[in-house]
């Protein structure tokens, strides 16, 4: 009988281990986005094979080098985000509306001359969608679960985007396993501290980086 | 009330389109993806009305204003998803949109209970609502 006893705690304890991995070990793990080599034949740019992590898109991100990326562009829109993110991990869906409609403002004037035109038509079918992200979320300013669920869609957007246009800050893709019916969700973070915007004050700490952009 | 009458009839001879078809285009998601009979019966039945270029119209489509009314629920949900040429949206907007289909029939929200009243077979069951979801899902992560 104490044997079974043993056994039977030390199987919880090693099942328990397993599911707590996964909200409070903090991995990080930041590779950061090679950047892709000139060749010095004359191409503009070379493709690089994606280190997308992204549950939800099968789809790998083309890195683009450094120099072909103009972060200035995306300042606005890499701000707004973070307005966004800060004001669902506090909670706060009418700051969070307020931010997203800052958002569509800045998607709507973005200036995508100067990519290439496989570049322009990425970033053109990114703001298509991206923007429908923002507007339900300005448009549901107390409805905070339809606007993460909009915000997850976005965050895989806003890191697509930024894979391409770049950005004037570091970036840190952050996941959290729970969010999406377990399919877990990312977010892009200013800062590799843990503070969820999917569920805010609920679970905080809930997530793990995992990788710079 | 007299002026509410006369208002009332005036209002009659305002002319509104019909947001009616006739053809099914092949970008509609039930001619490209082609699901299992059960499927393409409860979106037709619960979500083509106003998801789509055919609307099936109740006899009291007649009347204004709800003819205009209904004009708008149609307009407005139409620019947020139309299964008509579904297939022309790119896969990420594509996916984006299966997704949000799926968390607003899983929320209750779709389709809608006004409209669910006024149309019992549009009613979705809990059974019905996990069977449409799963097949939206697998279709979302097979693109």
């Amino acid at each position: 009988m104490k044997l079974f006893r043993l056994t039977l705690s030390l199987a919880a304890v090693i099942l328990f281990s397993f599911t707590a991995q996964s909200c409070t070990k903090e991995k990080k793990v930041t590779e950061s986005q090679p950047m892709t080599e000139m060749s010095g034949d004359g191409h503009n740019h070379s493709h690089n094979e994606g280190m997308a992590h992204s549950n939800e898109s099968k789809t790998e991100r083309k890195a683009v080098s450094a120099d072909q990326q103009k972060p200035d562009r995306s300042k606005l829109l890499v701000a707004g985000y973070l307005q966004l993110k800060n004001a669902l991990v506090s909670d706060n869906s009418k700051e969070a509306a307020i931010a997203a409609d800052g958002m569509v403002k800045a998607f709507k004037s973005f200036n995508a001359s100067g990519f290439s035109s496989d570049q322009q038509k990425e970033i053109t079918e990114i703001i298509e969608n991206a923007q429908e992200q923002v507007e339900h979320i300005a448009d549901n300013a107390d409805k905070i679960k339809h606007q993460r669920e909009h915000f997850e869609v976005l965050s895989n957007d806003m890191a697509d985007f930024v894979t391409i246009v770049g950005s004037d800050k570091t970036l840190y893709q952050t996941k959290c396993p729970m969010f999406n019916k377990g399919k877990g969700g990312i977010w892009l973070s200013e800062t590799k501290e843990i503070k969820n915007p999917f569920y805010g004050s609920k679970m905080l700490t809930c997530g793990s980086v995992q990788k710079e952009i | 009330m007299l002026v509410l009458v006369i208002g009332f009839v005036g209002i009659q001879f305002i002319p509104t389109n019909l947001n009616q078809s006739g053809i099914i285009p092949k970008e509609d998601i039930i001619q490209y993806y082609n699901p299992p009979e059960g499927i393409s019966a409860m979106l037709k039945n619960s979500c083509y009305d106003c998801h789509s270029n055919n609307t099936v119209y109740p006899w009291y489509n007649k009347l204004q204003p709800v003819s205009w009314l209904l004009q708008a629920h149609i307009d407005k949900a139409k620019e947020e998803l139309n299964f008509s040429n579904f297939k022309t949206y790119s896969k990420r907007k594509q996916k984006s949109k299966l997704k949000s289909i799926i968390s607003q029939i899983e929320d209750n929200e779709m389709p809608l209970k006004g409209y669910v009243l006024m149309h019992q077979n549009a009613k979705l069951s809990d059974k019905d609502k996990t069977v449409l979801t799963s097949w939206i899902e697998k279709l979302k992560d097979s693109l």
